[in-house]
């Protein structure tokens, strides 16, 4: 009974994510001018899929009380390369597919590395390797262009079983492979810690540099799989630093909605996942209504910032002043 | 005689800011690595023309500076810069546009800074969420306003008058408003108790307000006044392109940032001076110019700009182990 409570104490933020989107993707679903079809869920899928892998690629290194600036910019490095190298027979696209996600997770581990080794702090380290990534991304492919494996990208695309959306079959892998192992072991453990108070977790004798390092390398990765499936839905790779940057930004809007506290420390992968389902769905709310498209930015920043103000409040349960000020 | 000098000469060198020092010194180093490849680049004119160019980044990044300085940060810069220029722009011609355009875009400005001043301050939400969303709302409302392409008013005469045109012959105006900025801004920082307070909050805020500060009230004064610093920006690039465009402001969010950190201000706040900051827009303005006027491309350009971005703050930006 007791253990029961603790959990639901501890996942709060992450049950609160998927309430959240689950009453606005029934409200989208109940409202949407086709009904509530397959079709449907696939494209919301698709489009919800992209910023998820994003969202948790943040959510690990902010559970660590880092925070990754150059998300976006892995994101749009690993969607120039797949472009490139994804082509071919099975074996060169077998390999590509591989060198891309090493690639993601190389990004993630300089970062690591600059922020453990170099002291630096995590803002102003991401904000400039995020210039690098952008860099190498726009000498791969200066305009838009490449071409990925169409069967594979349309295996990844479409539809499992006619019903089930293949891109969230992948995102439930992607969860189990790399959330799941992570957050139960040793280092994932750790993370946590590092996040709540380095300086306690320093004590106790917590792996602090292996949790940094892994944390920042599996958010490399998973950015990487994120551009990776950006390539398998646009069939072309653009280094467009617009998007990347939209990505960064939307990505720390949807580790918010999905519970994980931006002072680290708690909050999960998965929250992150269903905030960035929910962020999406506020922006296609608003065609469910048939408005003018010239409204969206609007009323998604409008719903994110009533959404963010929620947390305010947790305020009026302060009985002193001071737990103001952290 | 001797006795006395060597206290004063101590305490000058000692006040001598280490990063702040690196940072000018890093100047230096790359004016004579571009005179290396060029002798225009030690010319009166190259160095005031960067001077102007700098003037726009370093007047936007007094605002992010303030916000660091108390511990939080402003993301939602780059649409306030463009609120900023679409609104100064959208006044018009007339006597009573052309007068009221500057201070219409630069209160435009400070009204969204006070949106996030008061999630941050009153609500408690974290700077870097509320100041996202209010960018975000910043964006709806200039796309709504504009229909989503780049509005067609062009700036008033007073707004080019303040971003291109010379009031002592040979000095752009632009920079005369920059040193203004910066004269507020360091005897605000040094000489008033506001100022003095912001120290205080960006190290520990809790201190602050049990000596008695509302330190609620000064968190909401940083963003608006870091607002209206943003507009401000916004309203003299308008004036020096003369029209705002969409996304304008986006390209100068980061190259703050770093120029702020680069400055020597801790991203954590309490710490760092206005100097510094200067150095660190004269340091990111050159660089960005010296790499193109070396023909080097887009990419290179990033790339270099990253690596000397971070190989400067391995010199001087680490922080201490724990322990």
């Amino acid at each position: 009974m007791i253990e029961w409570r603790f959990w639901l104490a501890s996942q709060r933020g992450t049950l609160l994510a998927v309430a959240i989107f689950a009453i606005m993707f029934a409200f989208y679903g109940a409202n949407h001018p086709a009904g509530f079809s397959a079709n449907v869920v696939q494209t919301a899928a698709n489009k919800g899929v992209l910023l998820a892998f994003v969202a948790m690629a943040q959510s690990l290194v902010v559970i660590t009380s880092g925070i990754d600036l150059s998300v976006g910019m892995i994101f749009t490095l690993t969607n120039c390369l797949a472009s490139a190298i994804v082509v071919g027979s099975p074996l060169s696209t077998g390999l590509g597919l591989i060198a891309v996600l090493a690639v993601g997770a190389l990004c993630g581990a300089i970062n690591g590395l600059i922020v453990i080794f170099g002291r630096l702090q995590p803002i102003v380290a991401t904000i400039a390797s995020g210039a690098i990534y952008f860099g190498l991304a726009l000498a791969l492919r200066p305009t838009p262009g490449g071409s990925v494996e169409e069967t594979l990208a349309d295996a990844f695309t479409g539809e499992v079983f006619g019903v089930v959306p293949a891109s969230l079959v992948a995102l439930v892998a992607v969860v189990a492979l790399v959330w799941v192992p992570f957050s139960r072991s040793v280092t994932g453990r750790a993370a946590y810690a590092v996040g709540s108070s380095e300086a306690a977790a320093y004590m106790s004798g917590v792996p602090i540099r292996r949790a940094k390092f892994m944390a920042y390398t599996l958010s490399g990765l998973l950015s990487g799989i994120g551009g990776l499936f950006l390539t398998f839905f646009t069939y072309t790779g653009d280094a467009a630093y617009a998007s990347g940057n939209a990505y960064t930004l939307f990505s720390i809007a949807a580790v918010v909605l999905g519970g994980v506290s931006l002072f680290g420390g708690s909050g999960s992968a998965i929250g992150a996942v269903f905030g960035a389902l929910a962020f999406r769905t506020i922006g296609d709310l608003l065609f469910v209504f048939d408005f003018d498209p010239l409204w969206q930015p609007l009323f998604q920043g409008v719903v994110l910032m009533l959404a963010v103000s929620l947390g305010a409040f947790g305020l009026l349960r302060v009985k002193n002043r001071l737990e103001w000020f952290g | 005689m001797s006795d006395a000098a060597a206290p004063i000469k101590l305490s000058v060198w000692r006040r001598l800011d280490p990063a702040v020092a690196t940072a000018f010194a890093c100047i230096v180093a790359l004016l004579f690595v571009g005179s290396l490849y060029s002798r225009n680049f030690l010319s009166p004119e190259y160095l005031l023309q960067q001077l102007k160019v700098a003037s726009f980044l370093g007047i936007i990044a007094s605002g992010m500076m303030l916000a660091i300085l108390i511990g939080q940060i402003d993301l939602s810069l780059p649409w306030v810069v463009t609120v900023g220029a679409m609104m100064s722009c959208a006044m018009g011609h007339g006597f009573l546009g052309s007068a009221l355009a500057v201070p219409v875009g630069v209160l435009c400005g400070v009204v969204f800074g006070c949106l996030n001043g008061f999630g941050v301050a009153y609500l408690r939400i974290p700077s870097m969420i509320v100041t996202l969303a209010t960018n975000a709302v910043a964006q709806g409302l200039m796309v709504v306003y504009t229909g989503g392409f780049s509005p067609r008013d062009s700036a008033s005469p007073v707004m080019r008058y303040l971003a291109t045109g010379e009031t002592i012959p040979g000095l752009p105006n632009a920079v005369l408003c920059w040193g203004a900025v910066a004269l507020a801004t360091i005897v605000m920082l040094r000489r008033t108790t506001f100022g003095r307070t912001l120290y205080g909050v960006g190290n520990r805020e809790r201190a602050v307000y049990l000596s008695g500060v509302d330190t609620r009230r000064v968190v909401l004064l940083v963003f608006a006044i870091s607002g209206g610093a943003s507009a401000f920006g916004g309203v003299l690039l308008a004036g020096y392109a003369s029209k705002a465009a969409q996304s304008m402001g986006d390209a100068y969010l980061l190259p703050a940032i770093a120029a702020v950190v680069l400055g020597g201000a801790s991203i954590l706040g309490g710490r760092g001076t206005y100097l510094g900051t200067m150095a660190g827009v004269l340091l990111i303005t050159l660089l960005q110019s010296i790499l193109s006027v070396m023909q080097i491309p887009e990419y290179g350009r990033q790339i270099i700009y990253g690596v000397v971005i971070i190989g400067m703050l391995l010199l001087y930006g680490r922080e201490r182990a724990v322990r």
